[in-house]
């Protein structure tokens, strides 16, 4: 499909005024909300976060990019049918305990909600109380964790034991990342994937739910 | 005076992790060496990336630094019992990396530094997060100093990192720092200004650009030391050159000095 085609260039090129000329012509051509943010917008942002992988596209491309959609999502929600659910679950993401930093973290929660994840950020300096009570709320398919210290990377292991003792290890995803941390150190403390940045973090995240 | 403080000796980096958990003594030396050669002014030496042996990575690699230089050394750790340790065993005065306001961090850290011999890094971190202004940067800057007089420091040994923020993630960053550093430099006179330089490049192509222009306006703010790789030659030449035009430089000597050693080239 053509329009939508174009939808999902103008997306990964950041091409604000273009994508929203676009997608108002898609909905009056009779394309229907869901379809334009399902195989159009979420489809580029699928391709944003592959080319942010391997490095063809840069940090601030990928925020130009998921600003663009946040724009087009604007227009296509109120026209999405009632319980016309286009969610891919629901993720919560935090900072540990004892760790301030979240650049890394917003990035993630960013290219998880622009792929269609309910996304709930829990902020920074979280504590595996405040983490087990998001999932007992929520029920989550999906728990990333971030520590950029060598010093807070201990928190993880500490929430992860948390959520296995609460009995609902099983019944969610727990990814993990920052700088200091690895796939080695992600196997060791039980988590189910680690990702180095967060285009991989999205395509992981959709790979485990498959 | 320009500090650099070399950040080559750092277990997070793969290449220094091994070499620390081989005990390759031959390694290290020769990345102080080279990092002395270059122009550092203290070595930083961080042990924590392998969780539960900081302690004997620590000295172990105190003792391999000690025997190759006589530079001043960095300690880097969290721990205070780690630096502790660190204070007892380096054989000058060291710089210590870090207090922060972070409740956490800050009570111990004050009580380890209370009466010791020391130069100390001073994280305008407190524990609502990172700093969002000038105004953020500038006050946590002033009550670490005040603290830290308090307890005995002089300005002189206070090293306050303003916290450099990507530019990939938001386009105010840079100037926020820079005129925290101004003012810093300008309200608390005496006091140095540090930091991570090339976290201003993160997610960012070509970040050794970035590093190298960044570095060159922000001294000419005030920021006068810097986390640094020292081996970097253009962004040490970058920092020779913009010493000499700030007017640190008597008849621009170690300007003229660097382009005949062939470090700086045009």
């Amino acid at each position: 499909m053509s329009d939508l085609n174009t939808i999902t260039q103008s997306l990964i090129s950041g091409d604000i005024d273009s994508l929203l000329e676009q997608v108002k012509a898609a909905l009056e051509k009779g394309i229907s909300a869901s379809d334009i943010l399902t195989k159009g917008l979420i489809t580029g942002m699928d391709i944003v976060g592959e080319r942010m992988e391997t490095g063809e596209m840069f940090i601030p491309e990928v925020l130009m990019s998921a600003h663009t959609m946040g724009e087009a999502v604007k227009i296509l929600k109120p026209l999405l049918a009632e319980g016309e659910s286009v969610s891919a679950g629901c993720v919560i993401i935090g900072t540990v305990k004892g760790d301030l930093h979240d650049i890394g973290k917003n990035l993630v929660a960013m290219m998880m909600q622009s792929a269609g994840f309910d996304v709930i950020d829990l902020g920074v300096d979280v504590d595996s109380d405040t983490f087990m009570k998001a999932i007992e709320e929520h029920a989550p398919k999906i728990v990333g964790l971030s520590a950029l210290l060598t010093t807070t990377m201990p928190m993880m292991r500490e929430t992860i034991e948390k959520i296995t003792q609460s009995g609902k290890r099983d019944s969610l995803k727990i990814m993990v990342g920052g700088a200091p941390v690895n796939k080695e150190y992600a196997d060791e403390i039980g988590a189910d994937a680690y990702a180095s940045d967060a285009g991989s973090a999205c395509k992981l995240a959709k790979a485990m739910l498959k | 005076m320009f500090t650099v403080i070399g950040e080559r000796i750092n277990t997070t980096l793969k290449k220094v992790r091994a070499a620390t958990a081989d005990r390759d003594a031959d390694y290290i030396k020769d990345d102080v060496q080279k990092q002395e050669a270059a122009g550092a002014t203290y070595i930083d030496v961080n042990a924590g990336a392998r969780i539960g042996h900081e302690e004997e990575d620590m000295i172990w690699l105190l003792s391999v630094i000690q025997d190759t230089t006589q530079l001043p050394l960095c300690l880097d750790s969290p721990d205070p019992a780690i630096l502790e340790m660190a204070y007892g065993m380096v054989k000058q005065a060291p710089l210590i990396n870090s207090i922060s306001l972070e409740k956490d961090r800050f009570d111990p850290m004050i009580k380890y530094l209370k009466g010791k011999e020391c130069r100390v890094i001073a994280l305008c971190m407190d524990d609502s997060g990172m700093p969002k202004s000038v105004d953020d940067i500038f006050n946590r800057a002033k009550t670490l100093v005040t603290e830290l007089e308090n307890i005995g420091f002089k300005r002189h040994d206070i090293f306050i990192d303003p916290l450099i923020q990507p530019m990939s993630v938001a386009a105010e960053n840079g100037t926020i720092v820079m005129n925290a550093v101004e003012r810093i430099m300008t309200e608390l006179k005496g006091v140095h200004t540090t930091g991570g330089l090339s976290n201003i490049s993160y997610g960012l192509p070509q970040r050794k650009m970035v590093n190298r222009v960044f570095l060159a306006m922000m001294m000419a703010r005030g920021y006068d030391s810097a986390i640094m790789d020292p081996m970097d030659r253009e962004i040490m030449a970058v920092l020779k050159t913009a010493d000499m035009i700030k007017g640190n430089d008597n008849f621009c000597m170690n300007y003229i000095k660097g382009v005949r050693a062939g470090t700086i080239v045009g």
